[in-house]
């Protein structure tokens, strides 16, 4: 069973067709990654699996369970979002322990207390953190509460949406190292947009690369490593973002 | 190397908090000639601070202070507000990080181009109009007549901050400085977009500082680097040399970035302990 599959979808905003055709499969338990530029539809399919993106026709299932069109409490259970911009997607007037107890308190689940020290050490956070805001928080430190967020329920499947393109890279660093410990201790399973290139390398196991809609190209991570891509508008994203195809 | 276009020494950028008040660029020095110099640093290091001090864009409670600030001889800190206007955009100009806040959004692009010249030189309106569609041409915007007359959200990023580039140098200044140009723009666009201005600032002889928190876009596009942290710099050397840096944090900051060859289980992380004593 794959943890996604897509089949043949079709994404529409209104009258605008955004995304078509795409079709893949990713395993449990691998790491795949959307890539390509912005305006490409690559975070608009993230946003239709998790059901955001209602406009849609085609077959979307996750973990064996066809998708409906709208977010759902079962669906949140499976799979979980981290956003791009740790700063707007965390709630300025609620507590980090108030963010990570919704998700329990919502699904009513018990010993919430001891799940959010949990989590909270999982994540890397010292447990002072625990009752501050959002704006007490550094970029890297709200970004690892949104991913403490989304592992509350404890999802197999997270979705992540460029989660470190609004931070330094000595931050970027400290968060991949983060999703990728997790991945191998939880046995997740990863969808990842992101338009950077090395950090696919680094994280995921294959890529599809998308352009005006359409995904134009399915490669291994490792096609990064000799720039082995066969469709020209992949050969030269990789080449405008620093390859070189004969190392 | 020539006279130096722009001399800084000590220059020092301070904001007032609850607990006093808080240096965040502390005792910077350089010179600069007609070259490309890149200033790197995370967020909070002072990097854009520096590039706003140099054209006195530091707005109050924030007080900037400095030995020496001299462009082409002239002591910038004592320059009249009414002189400072004449220099900046005419002979120092700064292109900022997001087009889509940058631009006027109820102007045609053509006519905030013209502005900017206007701003600096009194042309009559024929031959503004043909600098203008000559300056959006040399930053390869095809059929400059139609885009002149497009407003900043019927264009994309891209296109947006070529816009800007031309703005900014259609009063031909000697010095540009340029915070964070493309980190707004997709990857493909940023090559095209440096590249442009890497060529524009070598045909017309300019000096050019580059601040960015990316090290390896700076490398390329640099002559010589000066990496800050926490309102200092704590190594310059020449681009090239970059890989051979010294400096722990430099060191950190390199290993810190994902490559495209990757190889790494785990990325190393910076120890902040290692260089700072607070």
């Amino acid at each position: 069973m794959s943890a996604i599959s897509l089949q043949g979808l079709d994404i529409s905003y209104g009258s605008a067709k955004v995304v078509e055709g795409v079709s893949f499969d990713v395993a449990e338990g691998e790491s795949f990654a959307l890539v390509g530029e912005s305006g490409s539809g690559k975070s608009t399919v993230l946003k239709a699996i998790a059901g955001l993106a209602p406009g849609w026709t085609g077959e979307i299932s996750v973990l064996g369970q066809p998708r409906g069109h709208r977010p759902g409490r079962g669906f949140a259970r499976r799979c979980q979002m981290v956003f791009q911009d740790p700063y707007g997607s965390l709630h300025p007037r609620k507590t980090v322990d108030t963010v990570l107890s919704e998700p329990l308190q919502v699904h009513g689940l018990g010993s919430r207390d001891a799940r959010v020290e949990e989590m909270l050490r999982a994540v890397g956070l010292d447990r002072r953190f625990r009752f501050r805001y959002p704006h007490q928080l550094s970029g890297g430190q709200r970004q690892r509460v949104a991913i403490a967020r989304a592992l509350m329920l404890e999802p197999k499947v997270m979705l992540l949406d460029e989660p470190t393109s609004a931070l330094d890279v000595s931050v970027q660093a400290e968060i991949l190292n983060l999703l990728k410990r997790l991945r191998a201790e939880q046995g997740l399973t990863y969808l990842m947009v992101t338009h950077n290139l090395p950090v696919v390398g680094f994280m995921c196991d294959r890529m599809a690369v998308m352009n005006r809609g359409r995904v134009v190209e399915i490669a291994p991570a490792t096609a990064l490593h000799d720039g082995s891509f066969a469709d020209p508008y992949s050969r030269a994203l990789y080449a405008a973002s620093g390859g070189t195809a004969h190392d | 190397m020539s006279a130096p276009l722009l001399s800084v020494e000590d220059l020092r950028v301070s904001f007032p908090t609850p607990a006093g008040r808080v240096e965040v660029v502390r005792g910077l020095s350089f010179d600069l000639g007609r070259e490309r110099l890149g200033i790197v640093g995370e967020s909070g290091s002072g990097k854009s601070m520096t590039g706003r001090a140099i054209l006195r864009l530091v707005r109050a409670p924030g007080q900037v202070t400095a030995k020496r600030m001299e462009f082409e001889g002239i002591e910038i800190q004592s320059l009249s507000e009414r002189r400072m206007h004449d220099l900046r955009g005419a002979r120092i100009s700064m292109i900022m990080q997001d087009p889509k806040f940058s631009l006027n959004p109820v102007m045609t692009v053509g006519r905030q181009i013209a502005e900017a010249l206007q701003a600096h030189e009194r042309p009559g309106r024929r031959a503004t109009r043909a600098r203008v569609l000559e300056m959006l041409d040399a930053v390869r915007i095809n059929e400059p007549e139609r885009v002149a007359k497009m407003y900043p959200h019927e264009i994309s990023g891209g296109m947006g901050q070529r816009v800007m580039i031309a703005m900014m140098l259609i009063p031909r200044p000697s010095l540009l400085i340029a915070d964070e140009p493309t980190s707004a723009l997709d990857v493909s666009v940023q090559a095209q977009v440096l590249d442009l201005i890497d060529e524009l600032v070598r045909d017309h002889g300019m000096g050019l500082i580059l601040i960015s928190h990316d090290l390896n876009l700076v490398s390329r596009y640099c002559d010589r680097i000066m990496v800050m942290n926490a309102g200092r710099v704590v190594e310059s050397c020449a681009a090239a040399d970059l890989h051979r840096a010294q400096h722990p944090y430099t060191r950190g900051l390199l290993a810190a970035v994902p490559r495209m060859h990757e190889t790494r289980g785990t990325l190393p992380v910076l120890d902040r302990s290692d260089w700072s004593g607070t």
